[in-house]
């Protein structure tokens, strides 16, 4: 039972690891703010949800009381109200790029959204 | 400079979150004894919603739901409960904050009285700290004019 739980831990954790690494990765590698922001958004949302699963499964084996269920419940609720906020905050940083006039990056330089024709629609 | 741009996301987002930033505010303010935490760090993210509010919506929605003189008046509620604390213990010829001289009203032990003199002042805390941030952030974002600053480019 033991191994089974620290294993589940270390998976949960190791795959948050991944996924925090492909984000910052992607943050650091991507050309322009929406691709950057594309792997942000989706990387550390998955990535804090599945580091919070795993600190709560160890807290859980490792606390195993009243208060340890307490405080895994609490490590969950970051994991739900990160899933609300920080697509949003994504969402909000990408649409306010686009209403301020950033073109998304294209390989050859072209212009594919045409910010002009688009207002006010 | 500031634009309405009717986000259906961002607004419905905010609503939801709203409500639970406040309580954890209230959340980190009550377990300020035991944990990190306290009546500045609750008041900052009690006023970390309030500024959501403003953001996601606009400063004129969000001044119907907090108005400026309910805000000053939270401003000198928070120090007048703080002050009055420390006097009441100067009155029971203690020092001023003193706490355990609040054994003369409350039918506790010294130890006792000294948490809830703790958790009088860090009340007070709160309340002026989230009062004087969203005081501080709409004379930042409307420049001191306290007038909603919108569509200056259309």
């Amino acid at each position: 039972m033991t191994l089974i739980i620290l294993t589940m831990t270390a998976a949960l954790l190791v795959a948050g690891l991944f996924f925090f690494f492909a984000a910052t990765v992607g943050f650091l590698r991507f050309p322009d703010l929406y691709t950057r922001m594309h792997a942000t958004g989706k990387g550390d949302t998955l990535a804090l949800l599945l580091m919070v699963a795993g600190l709560a499964l160890f807290n859980l084996y490792d606390n195993f009381c009243w208060m340890g269920m307490v405080q895994s419940v609490k490590l969950l609720f970051i994991a739900v109200f990160w899933f609300i906020a920080n697509p949003t905050a994504t969402h909000a940083v990408l649409r306010a790029a686009f209403e301020s006039g950033v073109t998304p990056w294209t390989k050859d330089g072209t212009v594919i959204i045409d910010k002009t024709e688009g207002e006010g629609a | 400079m500031v634009r309405d741009l009717d986000d259906i996301i961002i607004r419905t987002c905010a609503r939801i979150m709203v409500p639970f930033m406040q309580v954890y505010g209230l959340y980190v303010f009550v377990h300020g004894h035991s944990s990190p935490g306290g009546g500045f760090q609750g008041g900052c993210i009690m006023a970390a919603s309030f500024i959501l509010l403003a953001t996601a919506f606009n400063i004129k929605e969000a001044k119907m739901r907090f108005t400026e003189k309910v805000n000053g008046i939270f401003c000198c509620l928070g120090v007048f409960i703080y002050a009055g604390t420390g006097a009441v213990a100067v009155i029971f010829s203690g020092n001023f904050l003193d706490y355990s001289r609040w054994t003369n009203i409350l039918p506790t032990n010294p130890v006792m009285a000294r948490y809830y003199g703790m958790a009088l002042i860090e009340l007070g805390v709160q309340i002026t700290v989230m009062a004087v941030m969203v005081s501080i952030f709409l004379d930042l974002v409307t420049g001191g004019s306290h007038e909603e600053v919108m569509k200056t480019d259309d």
